[in-house]
């Protein structure tokens, strides 16, 4: 139980990090204008590293951070993001620590997944159709970036995560 | 012991359970709005105040990165600006001499000064908004110094945007440059009256368009776009910025065009609010 509490902090305290470094005003780690997206890579490492079940809470968690803060209404984000975790939770026995070029792989592909989503339930809907434009002007931006990001952000992630785990060995 | 296996939660419940919190959570707050709910409160609680540390440690550290810049291009700002402040003194002068006349003819007219200066409270941007898609940010003052939603947002004598929401400690302002943003304006010299609205896909190259322009209204490329006085929400007379391209649409009966906002987006950091609603009576219930 006390290690399972030691998870759960160490999760909140990556969510409101990678938070807080996404929305960060300061142009240190935006090009351009584009700022990668912390949040998805965190919640594709959680969906991956730990199964469906974390990247469901992971991902309904930090959704729900954006939702407060930036969101018109509430819960739209949590579920994105939720269903990104549980998606990526399905790939959790193709995962392994030493291997790091698919994971990565899924950051880049999850987050052009995310920014179609993201474009046809929020620009879509409101009749805007030059889909190719918001494409050259933000989604593949992001993509580059968030790729670019990952690489370190991931290790990191990963380092956390082999952390916990042999805390949890050892004590159990 | 066949039909009492103990009860394991599957993802499959836990997906469905979350997917029901969040369908919970939309329809709260497409009853009550996001306004100040007790969630908000909590988790601004602890992301505001490390919002805030993060944001100093970052603009210290592009301060220092700054002191390395290239000492001529510095001199080059230098002069630029040196002949800027010089033309700006005579500018000043002679604007100051109409001022004089201006307050004259008014004392003559007995009007009352309608443009006067508006009560501002200085803020710090903390914030922007989730991802890349939109441009809201937070800042670092709210209900605690009389910020209230409607406020207009000001930077560099131009328009920024509008509070949309309102914490202790923190609000949320929209920007005129996001796709979701419209402003009434109107044309500084002609009072011809359009809209201003955000576009994502042209901020990239640094403009926003304009719409809904009378066909009939003969304006001149660069004419200066202020907030307009049928807006329900933004005082009047507040600079937006310089028109230009300006071009009859499809329908042949209004013209769009492309607008250069004064204010420099990419490089915002403080704002003033001005603590002034702008009182509209309601016309619907006479």
């Amino acid at each position: 139980m006390k290690q399972m509490m030691i998870r759960i902090i160490v999760y909140a305290c990556i969510i409101i990090g990678s938070f807080t470094l996404q929305t960060s005003v300061f142009h240190f780690f935006s090009l351009a204008n584009i700022t990668p997206n912390f949040m998805l890579i965190t919640v594709v490492a959680a969906g991956m590293m730990r199964g469906r079940k974390a990247g469901i809470a992971v991902g309904f968690f930090s959704g729900l951070l954006l939702d407060i803060f930036f969101g018109e209404f509430l819960g739209v984000y949590a579920f994105i993001y939720m269903m990104i975790g549980f998606i990526n939770g399905f790939f959790n026995h193709m995962f392994y620590a030493e291997e790091a070029v698919f994971p990565i792989a899924m950051v880049a592909a999850n987050d052009l997944v995310y920014g179609i989503v993201i474009y046809f339930f929020f620009y879509l809907m409101r009749s805007k159709w030059n889909f190719f434009i918001y494409f050259k002007s933000v989604i593949l931006p992001e993509l580059v970036y968030t790729l670019l990001a990952g690489l370190v952000f991931y290790f990191i992630l990963l380092w956390a995560d082999s952390k916990l785990t042999t805390l949890e060995k050892r004590s159990a | 012991m066949r039909g009492r296996r103990k009860f394991e939660l599957t993802p499959r419940y836990l997906l469905v359970i979350f997917t029901a919190i969040c369908a919970l959570l939309l329809a709260c707050s497409a009853f009550f709005g996001t306004q100040s709910n007790p969630l908000s409160n909590v988790t601004s609680a602890v992301i505001i105040p490390m919002q805030k540390g993060i944001n100093s440690i970052g603009n210290w550290f592009m301060e220092k990165s700054r002191a390395f810049e290239n000492i001529k291009d510095l001199q080059k700002k230098n002069e630029e600006l040196e002949d800027k402040v010089n033309e700006l003194t005579m500018q000043n002068r002679n604007l100051l001499q109409d001022r004089y006349e201006l307050d004259r003819l008014r004392e003559l007219y007995e009007l009352s000064e309608r443009y006067s200066d508006y009560p501002t409270v200085g803020a710090r941007i903390i914030g922007k908004g989730a991802g890349n898609w939109f441009n809201v940010f937070l800042i670092d003052k709210g209900s605690e110094s009389g910020i209230q939603v409607d406020m207009n947002v000001i930077a560099d004598g131009g328009l920024v945007g509008i509070v949309t929401e309102v914490g202790d400690g923190w609000s949320k302002v929209k920007s005129i440059i996001d796709d979701t943003s419209s402003v009434s304006a109107m044309v500084l010299t002609t009072q011809d009256t359009c809209m201003v609205k955000g576009s994502q896909k042209n901020i990239v190259n640094d403009y926003i368009d304009v719409e809904y322009l009378s066909k009939d209204a003969v304006v001149e490329e660069g004419s200066e776009l202020v907030t307009s006085n049928i807006s329900s929400k933004y005082l009047e007379g507040i600079a937006i910025g310089f028109i230009s391209n300006m071009e009859l649409d499809e329908t042949r009966l209004t013209q769009v065009g492309r607008l250069t906002p004064i204010v420099d987006f990419a490089h915002l950091q403080e704002v003033l609010i001005i603590t002034e609603l702008k009182n509209v009576p309601d016309i619907s219930e006479e």
